[in-house]
């Protein structure tokens, strides 16, 4: 029985599967760092500060973490699926079937994005004790969740068809992704930052993401959700184009 | 028409400086049992890999059952199965959750009989709920073997599927891959057990630094290359010489002999030097003595 969507769905299913298996630590772990992350913070803060005027810290604070676990971890889906398996050598099993690079990408990065969105709702899910969170434009919470899954699934793709080893991907990780999360306003608006690093965080595609996200609950946020949504969007076409010239060519995969 | 099973036209693949690939035309047609030797490092991999898409070659034409593997791959790639020479596996699952992904990889539902059959047949049927990570070396090979036949593919290549499987799984998998064979599907099969190449391929190309040096039947390899040869222990072993004999140690000494109607007259003019024999013992022509010859004349 041979249809043409199969290839596709059985590597979806499989790379589903493979972070399933194993959910304790692909969505347990880091869902508990949040929580960590959320009391610590809340604790230290909360009194203290509060954001767009009445929005207290802890409020504000959520919709950061639960974009910043969405995006690590759909990063690190497609990543770490890759790396894994080329170093294994067993990618060879997703290169001899007729797989087309399209169906490639597409499995992967869903794949990825559906990590995130676990990720992500158990993370909100862990932190509805501790605070009120308002969802005043829900489809804006899910568009930004769906867009960020995307770019750091295809983010997670090239990271993990480019390095050879492990090391390289930590590095990617830790120099890239990391510093780029960081410095997003994840933990505080920029407004609240001096005006040089507020520019500096203009030209962070990762603050528009968490930006565009915490639009989604409160209706307010530092720029427009439409800006946020025109870079997101440009960010991933850019992405998606560079993967599948990628995958198009071999690189890497099919030397 | 029917197009060959295999089509391989001036292939060529650089590794850095090395020159893996040097200029392969190689036609494989449907229903052979195919053997494809030589030394380590001669290039035999390096082709599959360019069959099959894992590499990209610089140069040259690759088509399986008459598809081109690179504007026709969906079709070229359906219609091949490729047991691979490394030993991979994938750790997360079960032999038959992988053999059925695998399946689904090339659009195939529903595959548990098939799936049952090749089991049974690779004596896996025990082994079908383990995880792979629990398996032997053995094992693992012969659920590669498996993985390549999921789709039946009509051509099947196997790069040396019989390391490291022991005796009785190796007889086990020659037969069912004479099976296969005997039912159509082409065979090609790399290996350095060359008794095992002998029985079993019915043409051979063999390979050293990229290039093909040798490809005939197997017949014709063994009648054109290898004598047999006469070993003969002598009382007086020296007379040997004058003969045309090589003296060997222990009193023996090897006579090449072409074909068997020069076995008489050989004997003959031994009697006739006045040798006396005390042990004698025929060699037949095989495999090997014919690829040292070839390796060493190419
Ligand atoms: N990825 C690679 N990078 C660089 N050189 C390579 C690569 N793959 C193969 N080679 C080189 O190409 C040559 C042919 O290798 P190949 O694996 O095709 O040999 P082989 O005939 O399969 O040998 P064996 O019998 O040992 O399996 C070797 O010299 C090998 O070192
Ligand atoms: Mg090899």
């Amino acid at each position: 029985m041979h249809d043409g969507l199969t290839g596709f769905r059985t590597l979806l299913y499989k790379e589903v599967l493979r972070f399933w298996k194993v959910s304790f630590q692909t969505v347990g772990a880091p869902v508990l760092n949040a929580l960590l992350y959320l009391l610590i913070f809340s604790h230290v803060l909360d009194r203290h500060v509060t954001v767009y005027g009445d929005v207290a810290y802890t409020a504000f604070l959520v919709p950061g973490l639960v974009m910043m676990s969405l995006l690590q971890n759909s990063f690190a889906n497609s990543s770490s699926s890759l790396i894994q398996s080329k170093i294994t050598g067993n990618i060879i099993f997703v290169l001899l079937p007729p797989l087309s690079y399209r169906e490639f990408y597409a499995a992967y990065v869903i794949a990825s994005m559906l990590r995130g969105l676990f990720v992500g709702c158990g993370v909100l899910l862990v932190s509805i004790p501790f605070v009120d969170l308002p969802m005043a434009a829900p489809a804006w919470i899910f568009a930004f969740g769906l867009m960020g899954g995307a770019i750091l699934g295809s983010l997670g793709v090239i990271a993990g068809i480019w390095a050879d080893k492990f090391d390289q991907l930590a590095g990617f990780q830790n120099f890239l992704i990391m510093p780029l999360t960081m410095l997003s306003g994840v933990f505080y608006s920029i407004h609240s930052l001096p005006e040089f690093w507020q520019k500096v965080s203009h030209i962070n595609p990762f603050f528009f993401m968490i930006d565009g996200f915490r639009y989604g609950f409160f209706g307010q946020s530092d720029v427009s959700p439409w800006l946020s949504l025109a870079v997101v969007g440009v960010c991933f076409v850019f992405l998606a184009v560079l993967t599948l010239a990628m995958l198009a060519r071999g690189y890497k995969l099919r030397a | 028409m029917t197009s060959p099973a295999i089509r391989i036209v001036s292939a060529t693949k650089r590794y850095g400086s090395l020159q893996a690939l040097a200029g392969v035309d190689l036609e494989v047609a449907q229903g052979e049992f195919f053997g494809l030797l030589g030394p380590n490092g001669a290039g035999k991999t390096t082709l599959i890999s360019a069959l099959s898409g894992l590499v990209r070659p610089d140069g040259g034409i690759f088509e399986v059952m008459g598809c081109n593997v690179v504007s026709d791959y969906r079709n070229a790639r359906r219609n091949l199965g490729v047991v691979p020479q490394e030993l991979v596996f994938d750790p997360f699952f079960s032999v038959r959750e992988l053999l059925r992904i695998q399946s689904g990889y090339f659009g195939i539902r529903d595959n548990d009989d098939w799936i049952d059959e090749i089991l049974a047949n690779l004596d896996l049927t025990a082994k079908a709920g383990a995880n792979m990570r629990t398996l032997s070396g053995g094992m693992k090979r012969r659920v590669l073997v498996a993985q390549a036949l999921v789709h039946r593919p009509p051509v099947i290549v196997l790069d040396e599927p019989t390391a490291g499987v022991d005796v009785e799984l190796r007889q086990g998998l020659w037969q069912f891959i004479r099976k296969l064979n005997r039912d159509g599907h082409t065979i090609v099969l790399t290996t350095h057990y060359l008794e095992e190449a002998e029985t079993l391929c019915g043409r051979i190309a063999m390979l050293k630094s990229g290039k093909v040096v040798a490809l005939d039947t197997t017949e014709n390899l063994l009648r054109r290359f290898a004598s047999h040869s006469l070993s003969v222990r002598l009382e007086q072993p020296e007379v040997a010489a004058a003969l045309g004999g090589a003296v060997t140690a222990g009193g023996w000494a090897d006579f090449p002999l072409d074909r068997y109607e020069d076995l008489e007259p050989l004997l003959a003019r031994l009697r006739e030097a006045g040798a006396k024999i005390l042990e004698l013992r025929l060699g037949e022509a095989d495999l090997e003595r014919v690829f040292v010859e070839v390796m060493n004349r190419a």
